[in-house]
């Protein structure tokens, strides 16, 4: 090491900015804190006193399936985002046709840059009563009455797939990207078929790659809030949309304030869970 | 021979697979387009005229306008200001040690786990502690805090790619701290900081779930006057915008994708 670099130059320069920010973000966080533990003045943005009634107060049904659907929902979100983007990732990282990756890569990508707005609405064009895929089944003479996907669990949980599939694919084409071919190549060359050589090398191999999209999808769905809101119409209740009610419709801050952190201790439980019981999987991938 | 008919039969289901997961990712926005251009004020399909009124209506809406110039402001702002606090945070990172290093990693990542509801709400309560109200100044730093995670990222990865010797010679042949960053590392870095400005841009103009929660009527952004549409209205006219959006961000990604590499700014180029 030399010296300049012992002496660390402009060191305060590069972090107290940043130092800023994390206190602002320890801020906000804190004030969620403050006002989850503090009891509800009605029609007021001020507080009581100290109370734990805020935590209390989310034993009640309503609250408790939110939170049990919104686990469902983001579980099978992950999951679907999973199976339908492996099979793009793998396609884009290993089509020899610069073309063909070019147009994969804008294709599976430009969602991830339309905001969540943008393609909720755009999915309710598509699941609708008179929408798109009902209008299209009745003129074919498929069905007499429009099937329900609006305001269900099923068209959130399509309209979500659609919204984190651009992360997942990203996150699995990293992880395939950075995989040397030779391991696969050697395992060709050894005699096992396409199919067994990405069974027992790629896919073992690209699992880190698996895990972390699995939990990043899952946390994306967690915080998504416009897709379950318009999509599933107060139909579908999950801590995003309760949190919103309580903070933004009827200003009750300390509730929305503990829901907001059971929510939180709620995401970070079950990344968690997720992520240790996938160790195993996570080590197959270790070089 | 059964064999390569075997890999074929394997091949074209594959290509098959990719063509129609790439079919449901296009769909809403083929069916939106197909929406935008519908005549009649209710959505029905198939369309029975063809008309462009949707698109007038969407550029002439008061709320779209001024949402659409805060969003500008905004993305200005807090991308420009992501990218210098990030850069420096990245480099303090990736080169020095230093006291709460680890912790203050952990909180500036945070938001790429914590809800952007929950930063939302945090933000508005703080606001609200301090009468700052519903203002720029607490828009722009939350857009900062969401999109700031992007920029470290990105700007990290680049600094990994850096060959360190090349400043250690230029220090050693007696270039001052200042001149090694703004002549080597900088330079060096250039791509990287493009790319970390523009996804932080791009996401910062996209930002929905905390800026509803910190915005008010005079400061709402374009994404957050479009939620309010569609809450309100059930015509095509923001089915107008959505084309609009989708053009032009797919024209920006094909852009960035011939001049960039995109596969090289999302890291998914095959190494080898």
């Amino acid at each position: 090491m030399t010296p300049a670099i012992r002496r660390r130059p402009f060191l305060p320069l590069f972090v107290v900015p940043a130092a800023l920010v994390a206190i602002a973000i320890t801020a906000g966080l804190a004030a969620i804190l403050r006002f989850s533990l503090h009891a509800y003045v009605p029609g007021s943005l001020d507080v009581g006193g100290f109370t734990l009634d805020n935590f209390a107060d989310l034993a009640r049904p309503i609250v408790l399936r939110a939170m049990r659907d919104t686990v469902l929902i983001c579980f099978e979100t992950a999951l679907a985002t999973l199976i339908l983007g492996y099979p793009v990732a793998y396609a884009l990282v290993r089509t020899r046709s610069a073309l063909l990756k070019s147009v994969i890569l804008v294709t599976a990508v430009t969602p991830l840059f339309l905001g969540e707005v943008v393609r909720t609405y755009a999915w309710t064009v598509v699941l609708g009563n008179s929408g798109f895929i009902n209008a299209t089944l009745r003129q074919f003479g498929l069905i007499d009455r429009p099937i329900q996907f609006m305001f269900t669990e099923f068209g959130v949980v399509v309209a979500l797939v659609h919204v984190t599939l651009p992360v997942m694919v990203i996150m699995l084409a990293a992880a395939l990207a950075h995989i040397d071919r030779d391991y696969e190549k050697a395992a060709q060359s050894l005699g096992a078929g396409p199919v067994r050589a990405f069974l027992t090398v790629t896919l073992p191999l690209s699992m880190p790659g698996v895990v972390a999209g699995f939990t990043t999808a899952f946390a994306w769905t967690f915080s998504a809030f416009a897709t379950p809101q318009v999509i599933g119409g107060g139909k579908v209740g999950v801590v995003s949309t309760l949190v919103y009610q309580l903070g933004l419709s009827s200003f009750n801050f300390p509730v929305a304030a503990s829901l907001s952190l059971a929510g939180l201790g709620l995401a970070l439980g079950t990344m968690w869970a997720v992520r240790r019981a996938a160790r195993p999987l996570e080590a197959m991938g270790g070089h | 021979m059964g064999r390569r008919l075997s890999t074929r039969l394997l091949r074209v289901s594959g290509r098959l697979l990719v063509g129609l997961i790439l079919a449901f990712i296009v769909l809403p926005a083929v069916v939106v387009t197909i929406a935008a251009f519908n005549e009649r004020a209710i959505l029905s399909f198939p369309p029975t005229g063809y008309s462009t009124r949707w698109f007038t209506r969407a550029l002439t809406y008061r709320d779209f306008q001024t949402g659409l110039w805060n969003s500008l402001v905004v993305t200005a702002w807090s991308s420009t200001l992501a990218l210098l606090v990030g850069t420096g945070f990245a480099i303090a990172l990736k080169r020095y040690a230093f006291r709460f290093k680890g912790t203050l990693e952990g909180v500036l990542l945070s938001p790429l786990i914590v809800p952007h509801f929950t930063i939302g709400l945090g933000l508005l309560m703080l606001a609200t502690g301090i009468a700052a109200g519903q203002g720029f100044p607490v828009l722009v730093l939350t857009h900062v805090i969401v999109v700031l995670p992007f920029v470290i990222r990105s700007v990290f990865i680049s600094l990994q790619n850096i060959d360190g010797r090349l400043e250690l010679a230029a220090a050693s042949l007696g270039a001052r701290p200042g001149a090694v960053l703004a002549t080597i590392t900088l330079p060096l870095l250039a791509p990287g900081l493009v790319s970390g400005w523009l996804f932080a841009a791009i996401l910062s103009f996209n930002e929905f779930t905390a800026s509803l929660f910190v915005t008010s009527q005079a400061t709402q952004t374009l994404p957050v006057a479009m939620y309010g549409y569609v809450r309100e209205f059930a015509d095509p006219t923001l089915a107008a915008v959505s084309v609009i959006y989708i053009a032009v961000t797919a024209a920006l990604l094909t852009f960035a994708n011939m001049v960039l590499g995109l596969g090289r700014v999302l890291n998914v180029e095959q190494s080898r």
